[in-house]
Order: C-alpha cells, then sequence, then structure tokens
C-alpha cells in the first residue's frame, strides 16, 4: 500500500535526522523524572490519606500520560522549523499521500515517546512500584495512543498558525487545565464535588484513569472501556484535523 | 507542457475591518511547448511566484483553466507531481539532513525504489558537481552547493517539466552563472522544458529562449529577448558634456536636432536615435552649433531594462 510505504520513507528520515540530535529524547524524559525522583516523595507520607497503597504505583500511570500527551503536543514546534526550510512543502509537490506525511512523523513521535516512556516506567519500577509489566506495557500502549492524537493536533495547529509565537501560548493555555483537571498530580476524588464534575469532562482525566487501572494490575472494564474509547476519539478527530492540514491548499 | 487560461488568483488579507482581497494572478494566458526554455520576469509582486505555485499543485486557482503536461492541476494533481519538479525559492533541504539522504528520500517519495533513487541522485550530483558532498549536512554547504543541492532533489524522478522560482537570488556572481550552465542542461542532456522566474535581466537574457514577461498579476508581453527589444527599435544615445552645466540646454539642441525627447541627466543627456532621423552626425552638428562642448558619446542597443520601463512605465531594478 502507497500509503504505509510512503509513511515509512517520511518515518525513516524523521528518526534519522532524530538519531543525529539524541539529546532531545532525554531532555524530554527529564521533566518527569524529576516530578518522579521530587514530587513523588511527597505522595508517600500522605498515600493512606489520598487513598493509595503505593505513591508510585499511582503516580506513575498519571506521569505516562502527561508526557504522552505534552511531550506530543509540543512536535508541532519540530514541523515549523521544517516548515521554514521549505522541507513540508517540497514533500507536497510529491505525490505522495498527505495522509503519509502526516503518517510519518506520528510514527516518529509514538517511537520517541515510546522509548521516553519505557525509561520513565523503568525508573518508577526503581523507585519502588508495584505493578505487573504486562499491565504498565498497555498502559504504556494506551498513553501512545493518545500521543498520537497529540501529535496530529499539533502539527494540524503548526501547519495552521505558521508562528511560534502563537503556537506557543496556545500549548500552554490547553496543557495547564489538563494537567490540574486529570487527577495526574493528585487523584480528584479528594476535590469537592464541582471540580470532580467538571474534571469528568475533562476527556484526558478518563485516559488517566484507565491507565492507572491496567497498571494497579485489576483492571475494570468500564474505566478501561471509557478510557480506551475517549483515547480512540481523541485519536480520530486529530488524524482528521491533522490530514486536513497536510492538504489545505492543494490543488 | 504548460497551458493556462485566464487564470486568476485572489488572497485574503488582513483581519476584521482591514480585511481585503488582494488580486495577485489577474488573468494570465500562458503556452508553453515541449523542450522550451522560458523565463518568467517581472518584479517582487508581480504574480510569479503564485503562478508557479499554481502549477506545481501547492495552489488552487481562484478559477482558470491550468493543464501542466497534458493533465488539470485540479482534477489530477497526483499526475501532474509526479511529472513535475519543483525547486522553490525558500529552499527543500533540511540543515540538519545529510545531502545525499535528501535526495534518495524525495526520490522514494516520487515513489522510486530506495536502489533508484540512490543511483539517480548520485548521477546527479556528479552532474551537478556535488559528488564529494555526499555525506555532508545540507547546512554545512556553500549558497551555490545548497541550491545545487536542491535542484538535484527536484530532479530525482527525472520529471518532464521543471520548474524554478528565482534559482540564482543570493548567489554570487560566479555561482550564478554556473547554475545557468546546469540549467541549460537540463534541456540539452535530458530533453526537460524548463520554466524559471527571475528579476535579474541578464539571467532572463542569457538563459531562455522566450520570455512572458508580467507585471501586477497580468502578461505586459512576450517573445523572445530579440523580439522585445526589437519593438524598441531606436537605439539610445547618451551625449557626455564637458560642463555639467551645459546639460539643460544640451538636451534642448539634441531634441530640436531629432525631433526626439532628450533628458537631462548628471552631466549626460540621453535619448532616442531613430533611424532616418540624420542620427548622431546631426545631434553633434547642433552641439557644436550652440558651443555645447562634448566630451564623449555612447550609442546602445536598448537593453531589457528599457524594454520593461517601456511596457511598465518603471525600471525593473527600482522595482525588485
Amino acid at each position: 500500500m502507497t500509503l504505509l510505504r510512503d509513511a515509512t520513507v517520511v518515518l525513516r528520515r524523521q528518526v534519522r535526522l532524530n538519531l543525529r540530535n539524541p539529546a532531545w529524547v532525554l531532555l524530554g524524559v527529564a521533566q518527569p523524572i524529576l516530578y518522579l525522583v521530587l514530587f513523588a516523595p511527597l505522595l508517600g507520607p500522605i498515600a493512606d490519606q489520598i487513598g493509595v497503597e503505593n505513591a508510585y504505583t499511582f503516580f506513575v500511570p498519571g506521569l505516562v500520560v502527561q508526557m504522552g500527551l505534552f511531550g506530543a503536543l509540543y512536535v508541532g514546534f519540530n514541523l515549523l522549523a521544517e516548515w521554514r526550510e521549505g522541507v513540508v512543502e517540497a514533500e507536497r509537490v510529491t505525490p505522495a499521500s498527505r495522509g503519509a506525511l502526516l503518517l510519518g512523523r506520528l510514527g516518529r513521535d509514538v517511537l520517541q515517546l515510546g522509548i521516553q516512556c519505557l525509561i520513565l516506567v523503568g525508573a518508577g519500577y526503581v523507585m519502588g512500584m508495584d505493578a505487573p509489566v504486562a499491565g504498565a506495557l498497555a498502559g504504556v500502549g494506551i498513553a501512545l495512543l493518545l500521543g498520537a492524537a497529540g501529535s496530529a493536533l499539533s502539527n494540524a495547529v503548526a501547519l495552521r498558525t505558521r508562528s511560534e509565537e502563537v503556537m506557543a501560548p496556545l500549548v500552554n493555555v490547553v496543557t495547564m487545565p489538563v494537567l490540574l483537571l486529570s487527577g495526574i498530580l493528585l487523584p480528584m476524588t479528594l476535590g469537592p464535588g464541582w471540580l470532580r464534575t467538571v474534571s469528568d469532562v475533562m476527556p484526558v482525566r478518563h485516559v488517566v484513569d484507565a491507565v492507572r487501572d491496567v497498571f494497579s494490575g485489576t483492571p475494570s472494564a468500564p474505566t478501561v472501556g471509557l478510557g480506551v474509547g475517549v483515547t480512540c476519539a481523541m485519536l480520530v478527530a486529530g488524524l482528521t484535523v491533522g490530514v486536513l492540514a497536510f492538504r489545505r491548499e492543494d490543488a | 507542457m504548460i497551458q493556462t487560461r485566464d487564470l486568476r488568483m485572489s488572497f485574503d488579507s488582513g483581519r476584521g475591518r482591514r480585511r481585503r482581497t488582494v488580486e495577485a494572478v489577474r488573468g494570465i494566458d500562458l503556452d508553453i511547448g515541449r523542450g522550451e526554455i522560458v523565463g518568467l520576469l517581472g518584479p517582487n509582486g508581480a504574480g510569479k511566484t503564485t503562478t508557479l505555485r499554481i502549477l506545481s499543485t501547492l495552489l488552487r486557482p481562484t478559477s482558470g483553466e491550468v493543464l501542466v503536461c497534458g493533465r488539470d492541476v485540479r482534477a489530477d494533481p497526483r499526475e501532474v507531481r509526479r511529472r513535475l519538479g519543483y525547486v522553490s525559492q525558500g529552499g527543500s533541504t533540511s540543515r540538519r539532513a545529510r545531502a545525499g539522504d535528501e535526495a534518495t528520500d524525495r526520490g522514494m517519495l516520487y515513489g522510486l525504489t530506495r536502489r533508484a533513487a540512490r543511483t539517480r541522485a548520485r548521477d546527479l550530483f556528479d552532474r551537478l558537481d556535488l559528488g564529494d558532498l555526499w555525506d555532508r549536512p545540507a547546512g554545512s554547504l556553500s549558497g551555490g552547493q545548497r541550491r545545487r543541492l536542491e535542484i538535484a532533489t527536484a530532479l530525482v524522478h527525472d520529471p518532464e517539466l521543471v520548474v524554478l522560482d528565482e534559482p540564482t537570488t543570493g548567489l554570487d556572481p560566479q555561482s550564478r552563472a554556473n547554475l545557468w550552465d546546469h540549467i541549460r542542461d537540463l534541456r540539452a542532456s535530458r530533453g526537460a522544458t524548463v520554466l524559471v522566474t527571475t528579476h535579474y535581466l541578464d539571467e532572463a537574457d542569457a538563459l531562455s529562449d522566450r520570455l512572458v514577461v508580467v507585471d501586477h498579476g497580468s502578461v505586459v508581453a512576450t517573445g523572445t529577448s530579440e523580439d522585445l527589444k526589437a519593438d524598441l527599435d531606436d537605439d539610445v544615445l547618451t551625449v557626455r558634456l564637458a560642463d555639467p552645466a551645459d546639460a539643460g540646454r544640451a538636451a534642448l539642441c539634441a531634441g530640436a536636432a531629432t525631433g526626439d525627447v532628450f533628458t537631462p541627466g548628471d552631466g549626460v543627456v540621453t535619448g532616442p536615435l531613430r533611424a532616418g532621423s540624420g542620427g548622431l552626425a546631426v545631434v553633434v552638428r547642433e552641439l557644436d552649433r550652440h558651443d555645447v562642448a562634448v566630451a564623449g558619446l555612447d550609442v546602445r542597443r536598448p537593453t531589457l531594462d528599457d524594454v520593461f520601463l517601456t511596457l511598465t512605465g518603471r525600471s525593473l531594478r527600482d522595482a525588485a
């Protein structure tokens, strides 16, 4: 299938470029590791009060989602740099499908996020996280689907705005409420009723719940189903706007 | 190879109350045959790049018919893309990527196998004097090398039609002349049709069989550069004066002698030398009679710059 073939060509080029500068992979994982080392220990003493047995088993899944989504939301800056160099336009004058130009880049992002998630989960085990390996891998899988959605959205926004100055505050405006309302740092069940209601309409909260559930080793079908469903819906929406952005203005 | 009828393109620019429609292309008709090298000449903002982007399927025209390589760019963009090589003004390679990889990857996006793409790219590197730069990051190449690399990446799929947008802008004179040779070679060795935009007159003159002069989004003249110059059949006479203060008086004398308008300049007067007006001798005699001392004379054939001035009322250099 030419779509997959072309996407592979794009993916290989992107991975090659990333490998020329592997420091970015480590920089991307630095922030979650800092959270893990400097914030998670604060949760230890209050674990009982917030209703969790092991602070790390609670906290690592949230960080995995945070990295999957937030890491992905910044990839648009990459695309803007490519756009300024004329690469996006040069690829658009080839007969390659517009979807392949997006998919190849998503592939790179998922690959990179996957490596970062595995580093993070490994660090979690070192700190004393208690989670079955299969559950942890499933959780990473869900986070990566969410990451693909975020990356597609970020690429679309980059091609739409074509401006770093517009994009930077936009990404911030999105990430702050997501971080606060998704229960990444603390369980939303601690909050008052109104805060819980607000967080209920925050799609990412259900993804965090699902990932946390599979990490626990005793997943419940409704929680996981809702989380995976929300993730897939976001992925479809992201891919749609992403492909449209690459097609825009085409003759 | 290229046929457009009443091609139009307008953009909305600005927002809210300042929103207005900019007509970048206002009814351009082009007919370019196989194997031609055609120069699209005009000042910045004349609509050259917009026209090229429409031909390359990057922009959807507002209206008009556009056939490229026998295919409608709107109905069949993919077939057009297969046959066309586009060298954009702003570059097409990533600073960080290796030169050889960029060319190979681009070829693979055109459907070539990796082996075929690499073979083609190697061949083009040799032709374009990029032979030993294969492993170098594109960002480390000189301006001329980078431009040749971008031409190579646009040619890996052996296109029938090559479209280049101001390929020599920002290059030193030596690199420009070198690039002209390579552009001419596209047709000589591969039979490609070439459309190249430029706002350099010498470039248009040196490169193309035929020129299409555009200004404000429409075609103002077409023809060979000789044709265009022949339309201005008057030679241009410049008289250098021993005393710059004589300029006004000298212009009147020369005008009276030839019946044409002579313009006084900085120590010179310039005007047309019409065939059959008695020419040079009359002017000199008239100046002598009025005791205007002449320091030198220069008669030259009109240049494309004069053509452009006549067609648009402004100099190409001022406009650019």
